[in-house]
């Protein structure tokens, strides 16, 4: 990211040349309102970023423009080196991307046959049970409570198997095991090479899981550097926040 | 074509799994015929010459119940939107999307021809032809009546605009398919039936490719 320290030296290293995100300018509005404003983004391939900010920040915006939900208005944006487009990043959401009517092994199934793989129970059932779904995957996902929603909606986005992963409040709706599945998921991710760009409240939980922070306010970046150093960078904001609430 | 097949797989399911929702329809439009068929009164003959015409107008009314539903199981919890993000084209999506509603009108069709013919005695020399009519009628409804549900279903008064979207321009099937299924339910000395068929045809072979060029534009935000 612009202005940040130097990345940091380790087993991802190899692919530090390789930007998976690269963002200039990105902007995006919804009729008058400017939900990202001029949002510049720079991070190599296999390194997790953890997106933090208040209610309407943008976080989410900025997630669903990387995904390709949504268009920016203005701005360039290349993931891995080349134009943006759809599939090269998966997106977890807020909305689960499932139908309700549907089990949660046909969800996938769906997914599995959009995407061209192998779509049979054998194939599809390890990836529910990694995500804690295995003894309800026939059951519809109206019968699901949130948080297995989520749960699904994440195995959709790991059987999309695409190289950068956009997890927009992953520990939302999930109980307190959840959390550490979710860390521990993040970490295996980043074993195996994939870039992760976490939106999340949880500033003190992802400062210790992620690499670099990137802190939004208004649509528009207030701070980026090291994730080790964004509670502090969020202590501050609040402080200067109150201060001029006050005044 | 992948892609096509996935997404017509998806929706024949995902009818399947709503089929008392598709029951409402085929009784909806079976209600139309009824309260129609007692508007006209017990003129014999008049019932028979509006049967094809009214058969027409429970369908269309039909349709947008049908078109409406199919675009509203998809955005409930964005699901278009997660297809889409896979990396899958548009118009791979509404080419499997728009034969799985046109299979599902051609069924509601089938199933409101015994009504019409209780309601409105026609008799059933045509019916063999009509049922053609009706499979190229339905995929000139089904094309657009996508498209336009795609459309609608981007805001909260979607039962509303899609007639007012979907009407205006389904006129020239409307006509096409009443003129024909009339002469081919009363008799069609002149085969002027063909004419009209023809003119379904050209219809669908404008419509289909040029909804599918327009959905991506109509989809992504």
């Amino acid at each position: 990211m612009h202005g940040m320290p130097a990345p940091r030296t380790g087993p991802h290293a190899m692919n530090e040349t390789l930007l998976a995100i690269e963002a200039r300018g990105l902007s995006k509005r919804y009729g008058r309102n400017w939900a990202l404003v001029g949002v510049d983004l720079r991070l190599p391939a296999g390194e997790a970023l953890v997106v933090a900010g208040r209610n309407g920040s943008g976080k989410s915006t900025l997630l669903r423009v990387l995904a390709g939900s949504l268009r920016p208005d203005r701005g360039e944006l290349r993931l891995l080196g080349e134009p943006h487009r759809k599939g090269r990043a998966s997106l977890v959401s807020h909305a689960s991307f499932t139908y309700d009517a549907l089990s949660g092994m046909e969800n996938l199934r769906i997914t599995a046959q959009f995407l061209g793989r192998p779509s049979g129970r054998e194939d599809l059932q390890p990836l529910l049970d990694r995500v804690g779904l295995g003894a309800r995957g026939d059951d519809r996902v109206q019968a699901y409570s949130a948080g297995m929603r989520k749960r699904l909606s994440l195995a959709r986005a790991l059987l999309q198997d695409a190289p950068i992963l956009l997890l927009d409040e992953p520990y939302g709706q999930l109980d307190p095991p959840g959390f550490g599945w979710i860390d521990r998921l993040v970490r295996e991710l980043r074993e195996e090479g994939k870039t992760v760009v976490l939106a999340s409240h949880q500033v003190e939980r992802l400062s210790r899981l992620c690499d670099r922070a990137l802190l939004l306010e208004g649509g528009q970046r207030v701070w980026a550097g090291p994730a080790a150093e964004l509670p502090a960078a969020f202590d501050r904001l609040e402080e200067v926040r109150s201060k001029a609430v006050a005044v | 074509m992948r892609v096509v097949r996935a997404a017509f797989r998806k929706d024949l399911l995902l009818s399947w799994r709503g089929r008392a929702q598709g029951m409402a329809v085929v009784v909806f439009g079976a209600t139309l015929l009824l309260l129609l068929s007692f508007a006209v009164g017990p003129n014999a003959t008049t019932l028979r010459q509006l049967a094809g015409g009214f058969l027409w107008v429970a369908l269309l009314f039909s349709s947008t119940l049908a078109l409406t539903e199919s675009f509203r199981l998809e955005r409930e919890h964005r699901a278009i939107e997660g297809l889409l993000l896979l990396g899958a084209h548009p118009a791979a999506i509404f080419y499997g999307k728009a034969l799985a509603n046109w299979l599902h009108l051609f069924a509601v069709g089938l199933a409101l021809i015994p009504v019409m013919v209780v309601l409105y005695d026609p008799g059933l020399s045509g019916i063999g032809g009509l049922i053609g009519i009706l499979a190229l009628g339905t995929a000139g409804i089904s094309a657009p009546g996508t498209l336009h549900a795609g459309l609608a279903s981007q805001i909260r008064a979607q039962q509303v605009l899609l007639p007012l979207l979907l009407f205006p321009l389904v006129v020239p099937v409307l006509i096409a398919a009443v003129r024909s299924s009339s002469l081919l339910l009363l008799g069609d000395p002149m085969g002027q039936a063909r004419s009209w068929a023809l003119l379904l045809l050209a219809f669908n072979g404008i419509f289909w490719p040029l909804c599918g060029l327009l959905f991506g534009h109509v989809i992504e935000e």
